[in-house]
């Protein structure tokens, strides 16, 4: 076996362990700790397959934004209380059904192999020529193929930011009267 | 040995180790060098017991943190207790493997290098958070959320002044940012017509907060949170925090060396002219400058001890001193004199922040990072990129 290939199920291990570890934690800070490694995890596994701009950027915006906004919100609300309740809701039917459709999904796409995924320029094999020109590549492709997509994505954001405030201002209203 | 050098392996790892070796021993003396600067602006003389002049402070205190009983709160989460100064320490070093501490001196230059350093800052700030929240005590909770809070706000426009850095560099890669500042002929602090000196003023604004020292020591606001999230925190574990906010120090200061400040090239890299004088009669003349400060202490000092140890400072700056001369160390060596120099500069604009500026109030925090930074940020990326697209001809016409 390869060191890539070790590196694979290695990282792969580690991403599926704290998954599984997140999910299965009562503690809602731990559970948080192990999604913060799966995070880790898949930023490894965009290194290791050459996505470098990928990783970094999976770091700062998950770890760095997103996680410590939750560990924020988290610590407001008091863990003990929260981890001796119940957590499995009553919405077992299209938990189960998300969760078939996915893995159907994933499984047509193993079946039919990872070439149909490729588009015109991406499948060429990575080399460590292609490396440097990584974060090149995607602000080139970001900015021309995808830039509908990506102007949309950043419209359905500030969508959400107006909604967040609005939602806040209106409650601080009701507290006030 | 040659053969062992040749390995493309084995320079990085030896570096990596002294790194590691050698930097809390940096640290011990960084923060004697702040206790100096601060007493010597509150007109106080410092530590002046271990040593003369109190040089053998580091040493003695990081002996007394190792002897400390380690406390461990009954009622904290001791797991994520434990994790939290493990997380500190280890991001901040990580980020060293990517610093160009001279042309022939870095772990790795790899094509990432600023982003690495971003997201290793980023993974340390959850040591700062579980840490505080681990401890089960309401002052280091308060210090957490804070610290959170303070996090997300000033990473923004920290983003926005490395973009801005970046953007004139065309690359992410430290020793490229240096090398395209050499092409340029100007450093990146005064490039597109002194227009980068906005994100630099931004960077050095934002850095301060991202690594929590005064004014933005929200965080551990000793006068209001007794310390802040490391309250609960004592011996070794506390140490581990207290080197991870010095490597996180120095890792921002480096980056800001490498963007704005030219990393380790000299002042005016491009004029031939200042090759002799700033390469080598700068480095000797300031050793010799500093041992001449030692020798006064020889005479000065009453115990014979303590003359020993100034003698033998005044002997060793000479040495280094002599050192410079020779052509064959300076050459080796200059890169690395003049980051580190840089860096000092940096690390002392660091202290003085802390011994003249009041700390901000929650709100005012909140209210400089986001509604005076992120907008100027944006303007100054927005602007720099205006100079840049009509540096590289093309006009609007």
């Amino acid at each position: 076996m390869s060191l890539d290939t070790v590196l694979f199920y290695v990282l792969a291990a580690l991403v599926l362990g704290s998954a599984i570890m997140t999910i299965t934690r009562r503690n809602v800070v731990h559970a948080a700790v192990w999604l913060i490694s799966a995070l880790v995890g898949v930023a490894g596994l965009f290194l290791s397959r050459g996505a470098e701009f990928l990783a970094g950027v999976q770091v700062i915006v998950y770890i760095g934004g997103i996680m410590v906004l939750f560990l924020f919100v988290i610590m407001l609300v008091p863990v003990h209380d929260e981890s001796t309740q119940r957590r499995f809701s009553n919405q077992k039917w299209p938990a189960t059904l998300a969760a078939v459709a996915l893995f159907l999904w994933v499984a047509f796409i193993a079946v039919n192999g990872v070439g149909m995924l490729d588009h015109p320029g991406m499948a060429e094999p990575l080399g460590p020529g292609s490396l440097s020109e990584n974060s090149e590549a995607v602000g080139l492709v970001l900015f021309s193929q995808y830039l509908l997509p990506f102007e949309l994505a950043s419209i359905l954001l500030l969508v959400a930011i107006i909604g967040a405030i609005v939602m806040s201002k209106t409650r601080n209203r009701e507290t006030e009267s | 040995m040659e053969q062992l050098l040749a390995n493309p392996y084995v320079p990085p790892l030896i570096l990596t180790a002294v790194i590691i070796l050698v930097f809390p021993l940096i640290a011990g003396y960084i923060v004697l060098a702040e206790r100096k600067v601060l007493a010597d602006l509150q007109v106080r003389l410092g530590p002046m017991r271990v040593g003369p002049y109190g040089v053998l402070q580091p040493l003695a205190d990081a002996l007394k943190l190792m002897l400390k009983e380690d406390v461990i709160p009954s009622k904290s989460d001791k797991w994520i207790f434990w994790l939290a100064p493990v997380l500190s320490t280890f991001t901040a070093l990580s980020a060293f493997a990517v610093l160009p501490l001279s042309d022939r001196f870095f772990v790795a230059d790899v094509n990432i290098g600023i982003l690495f350093i971003l997201a290793m800052s980023s993974i340390g700030a959850l040591g700062l958070i579980l840490g505080g929240w681990s401890a089960n005590s309401k002052y280091s909770l308060m210090g957490s959320l804070r610290a959170a809070a303070q996090m997300v706000s000033y990473e923004v426009p920290l983003g926005f002044a490395t973009v801005t850095a970046i953007m004139c560099a065309g690359t992410l890669s430290m020793q490229g940012v240096i090398a395209s500042q050499f092409e340029r002929g100007v450093w990146g602090a005064f490039d597109n017509y002194g227009l980068m000196l906005i994100p630099t003023v931004l960077f050095i604004i934002a850095g301060t907060a991202e690594t929590n020292r005064a004014p933005f020591d929200l965080p551990e606001a000793e006068s209001e949170l007794v310390a802040g999230f490391h309250t609960e925190y004592s011996g070794f574990r506390w140490a581990l925090f207290f080197l991870a906010e010095y490597a996180a120090i120095v890792v921002i200061s480096a980056l800001c060396v490498t963007l704005f400040f030219g990393g380790w090239l000299r002042p005016f890299p491009n004029v031939a002219a200042l090759e002799m004088p700033l390469n080598t009669l700068f480095p000797a003349g300031l050793f010799a400058l500093i041992a001449l400060g030692c020798s006064k202490g020889v005479f000065r000092q009453f115990l014979v001890g303590f003359r020993l140890v100034m003698a033998a400072l005044t002997g060793l700056f000479l040495l280094v001193a002599a050192a410079f001369v020779l052509p064959v160390v300076n050459e080796l060596m200059i890169g690395l004199f003049w980051f580190a120099f840089k860096l000092a500069a940096m690390v002392y604009l660091f202290i003085w922040y802390r011994g003249t500026f009041p700390r901000f109030r929650y709100d005012q925090l909140m209210d400089v990072g986001w509604k005076w930074l992120i907008p100027i940020s944006m303007f100054g990326l927005i602007l720099n990129a205006f100079v840049q697209l009509m540096g590289r001809g093309y006009g609007l016409g």
